[in-house]
C-alpha cells in the first residue's frame, strides 16, 4: 500500500524533475567541470586545464571591470529600486484621488519587454535631441553623449532598470501594507504622530519580511537584467558598461569560447548561491515558506 | 523610546492642523510627480510614433497625427511571423508548464514518500539558479538533441518551473484532506481526484501564474537571441532587436512604432485587466 503511493509520487514527479535536472541541474554541474578544461577548437578536443581558465579570469581586465560593474550596478538599483516601489505603495495605499490611474503609471514598465524599453530609452539620451538634453539645454548646457561615453553608460543602463523593476516591487510592499491594521496607524495618528513617525515607528518595522524579500529578488534581477545592455551600448564604449552576464555571452557565443565562458557562469551561479543561503539565514523561513 | 518621542510630538502639536495639510499636499504632489515621471518614457514613444518623424524632438499640439510609421515598421520586418512565433512560444511554455507542475506540486503536496524534502529543495534551488545564466551549457544540449533554431529549443528549459511547482504545492496545501478522502471512497483515481478536486481550487492560482509567465515569456529575450536564428523561429523581442540595430538608417518614429507594436498587446491586456494583472502578481509573489 505504502509502496504504491511511492511509485505514484515518483511517476507524477518524473516529467517535471527530469526537465528540471536536464537543464537546471546537469547543466550547473557541467558547467563546473567545463571551467578545468580548454575550449575544443575544429579538430582540436578539449583537454583537461587544471585552473587555468580561473588564472586567466582574474588575470583578465575586462572580466575585473564587469564585476565591479556590476558591483556597482547592484549598489545602486537594489537600493533605489526598494525605494521608490516602497514610496509608491505609500502613495497608492492610502485614500488618494486617482489611485488606479496612479497605480497604472507605477506598473506599466513592468509589463513592457526590457528589450523593447531600450529603445524608448535609447531615444531619450539621444545627444543634443533627447529629452535630457532638450532639458539641460533649457538651462544652457551642451549635449552629452549619455550612452555614448565611459562616465555616464553605466549610469544610463542602471535607470532603465530602476524604471523597470520598481512597480513591480511595488506590488509586494502594497500587499504587506494591507496587513498592517488600520488601528495601529490611527492610533498614533490621534497621537499626533507625524506621517514620517508612523512610518518609521510603525510601518517600517512591520513590513521587514517584505523589504528582505524584494532585497532578494532586487539583488538576483541585479545580475539577471541585461536586456537592455545589448540594445543600448552592448558593454561598451570600451567596456565601460560591461556586465557579467552580457560578458558570459560575449565570449559564449561571440567568441565561441566556451570553456572560459563557463568559467564566467560558475562565478555567476557562486554569486547566486551565497545570495541564496544570505537569503535563507536572514528571511524568517515562515515567513514565506510556511 | 516610543513615547518620549511621541511626548516630543505633541508638544509641537500648536502648528498641527497646519503641518498635516503640508504633508498632504507634498504627498499628493510627490505621487502624481513620480506618476509622470514613469510614465513619460512610454508618453514620449507614442507621441514620436503618431506624428511625422519631422515632429520627433520637436513638441508640437497641432501636428499631424499619423499611422504611417506603424505600416512602415509593419513592412520593415516580418513582424507578423514574429508574432505568432510568440504566440506559439508563450502558449507552449504555459501549457506544458501547467501539466507538469500541478502533477508535481501535487506530489509534494499530498504524497509521502522517500527523498521528497531533498527532491523539494532542489526544486527551490531553480528560484536561484534558472535556466536563464546556464545559457552556454544549454546550448550544447540542443545542439545534441539537434533543437537548435526550433521554437521548442526556446520554451524547453522553461517547462519545468520551480516557481510553478512551489505556488502550486501551496495552494495545494490549503485544500482541506476531507475532500479527497471523500472522493477516494467514492472509487475515485489519484488522477481522477486531481482533476476533479485540486484543480478546479487552485485556478485563481493558475491564472495568477499564467498572466505572470506569459508575460515573463512574451519578453524574454537573451535565451531565445542565442537559440534562434531565423524568421521562422524568432520571437518578437529578437525580432524588434535586429530591426532597432541592423538599419542605422531607420527613423526613430519607425522604431518607436515597432516597440509599441511589440509591447502592444501585453500593454493592451494590461490596461483592460489592471486590477487582476497587479492582483495576479501579487498573489503570485506572495504566496
Amino acid at each position: 500500500m505504502i509502496k504504491r503511493e511511492w511509485i505514484h509520487a515518483w511517476l507524477l514527479l518524473a516529467p517535471a524533475l527530469l526537465l528540471l535536472f536536464a537543464f537546471t541541474h546537469l547543466p550547473a554541474v557541467q558547467t563546473v567541470f567545463d571551467s578545468f578544461w580548454s575550449t575544443p577548437r575544429g579538430r582540436r578536443p578539449a583537454v583537461f586545464v587544471g585552473l587555468d581558465n580561473y588564472q586567466r579570469m582574474l588575470a583578465d581586465p575586462i572580466f575585473i571591470k564587469a564585476m565591479v560593474n556590476n558591483a556597482i550596478y547592484a549598489l545602486i538599483t537594489i537600493p533605489a529600486s526598494i525605494a521608490l516601489a516602497l514610496s509608491m505603495a505609500l502613495f497608492v495605499s492610502g485614500k488618494i484621488r486617482g489611485r488606479g490611474t496612479l497605480r497604472m503609471a507605477y506598473f506599466t514598465p513592468t509589463v513592457l519587454p526590457l528589450i523593447a524599453v531600450a529603445n524608448i530609452w535609447l531615444f531619450f539620451y539621444l545627444p543634443g535631441f533627447g529629452l535630457f538634453d532638450q532639458i539641460r539645454g533649457l538651462f544652457g548646457f551642451g549635449p552629452i553623449n549619455w550612452v555614448g561615453q565611459p562616465t555616464t553608460a553605466l549610469y544610463a543602463i542602471t535607470a532603465v532598470t530602476i524604471w523597470n523593476q520598481a512597480g513591480f516591487f511595488m506590488i509586494f510592499f502594497l500587499a504587506a501594507l494591507q496587513t498592517i491594521p488600520e488601528s495601529l496607524r490611527e492610533a498614533a495618528a490621534l497621537e499626533g504622530a507625524s506621517r514620517w513617525t508612523i512610518f518609521w515607528r510603525i510601518t517600517w518595522p512591520l513590513i521587514m519580511p517584505t523589504t528582505l524579500f524584494v532585497s532578494v529578488n532586487a539583488t538576483i534581477n541585479a545580475f539577471r537584467m541585461v536586456d537592455h545592455v545589448f540594445i543600448m551600448t552592448q558593454g561598451g564604449p570600451n567596456n565601460a558598461s560591461i556586465l557579467l552576464l552580457y560578458y558570459i555571452y560575449d565570449q559564449g557565443f561571440r567568441f565561441w569560447d566556451t570553456a572560459y565562458a563557463a568559467t564566467l557562469t560558475v562565478v555567476m551561479v557562486a554569486i547566486l548561491c551565497v545570495v541564496g543561503i544570505g537569503q535563507f539565514f536572514l528571511l524568517d523561513r515562515r515567513v514565506h515558506y510556511r | 523610546m516610543t513615547t518620549t518621542a511621541l511626548a516630543q510630538d505633541r508638544s509641537s502639536s500648536v502648528s498641527l492642523s497646519s503641518r498635516l495639510e503640508t504633508d498632504r499636499i507634498l504627498f499628493v504632489v510627490g505621487a502624481w510627480a513620480l506618476a509622470l515621471v514613469w510614465l513619460l518614457p512610454l508618453l514620449y514613444a507614442v507621441w514620436t510614433a503618431v506624428h511625422p518623424s519631422a515632429y520627433e524632438t520637436r513638441f508640437d499640439l497641432l501636428a499631424p497625427l499619423t499611422l504611417d510609421n506603424f505600416v512602415q515598421a509593419w513592412n520593415a520586418a516580418p513582424f507578423a511571423r514574429y508574432f505568432l512565433n510568440t504566440i506559439l512560444l508563450v502558449t507552449m511554455i504555459l501549457v506544458a508548464q501547467l501539466v507538469l507542475c500541478t502533477l508535481a506540486g501535487f506530489a509534494f503536496a499530498r504524497l509521502e514518500f522517500p527523498g521528497k524534502n531533498f527532491l523539494f529543495t532542489l526544486v527551490l534551488l531553480q528560484l536561484l539558479v534558472m535556466p536563464d545564466i546556464l545559457i552556454v551549457r544549454n546550448y550544447a544540449t540542443m545542439s545534441a538533441l539537434g533543437l537548435v533554431d526550433t521554437i521548442l529549443a526556446i520554451g524547453l528549459p522553461y517547462f519545468a518551473s520551480g516557481f510553478a511547482i512551489f505556488l502550486l504545492r501551496q495552494t495545494f496545501k490549503t485544500i482541506p484532506k476531507e475532500l479527497d478522502e471523500a472522493a477516494r471512497i467514492e472509487g475515485c483515481s489519484l488522477l481522477g481526484l486531481m482533476w476533479r478536486v485540486y484543480v478546479p481550487l487552485a485556478k485563481p492560482t493558475m491564472l495568477a501564474f499564467g498572466l505572470v509567465s506569459v508575460s515573463h515569456h512574451w519578453n524574454n529575450f537573451i535565451w531565445p537571441l542565442i537559440i534562434t536564428s531565423s524568421a521562422e523561429t524568432r520571437p518578437l523581442t529578437v525580432g524588434l532587436s535586429i530591426f532597432a540595430t541592423t538599419d542605422s538608417g531607420v527613423q526613430w518614429s519607425i522604431i518607436n512604432a515597432a516597440t509599441l507594436i511589440t509591447s502592444g498587446p501585453l500593454l493592451i491586456g494590461f490596461l483592460l485587466f489592471q486590477r487582476q494583472f497587479v492582483q495576479s502578481f501579487m498573489r503570485a509573489g506572495i504566496k
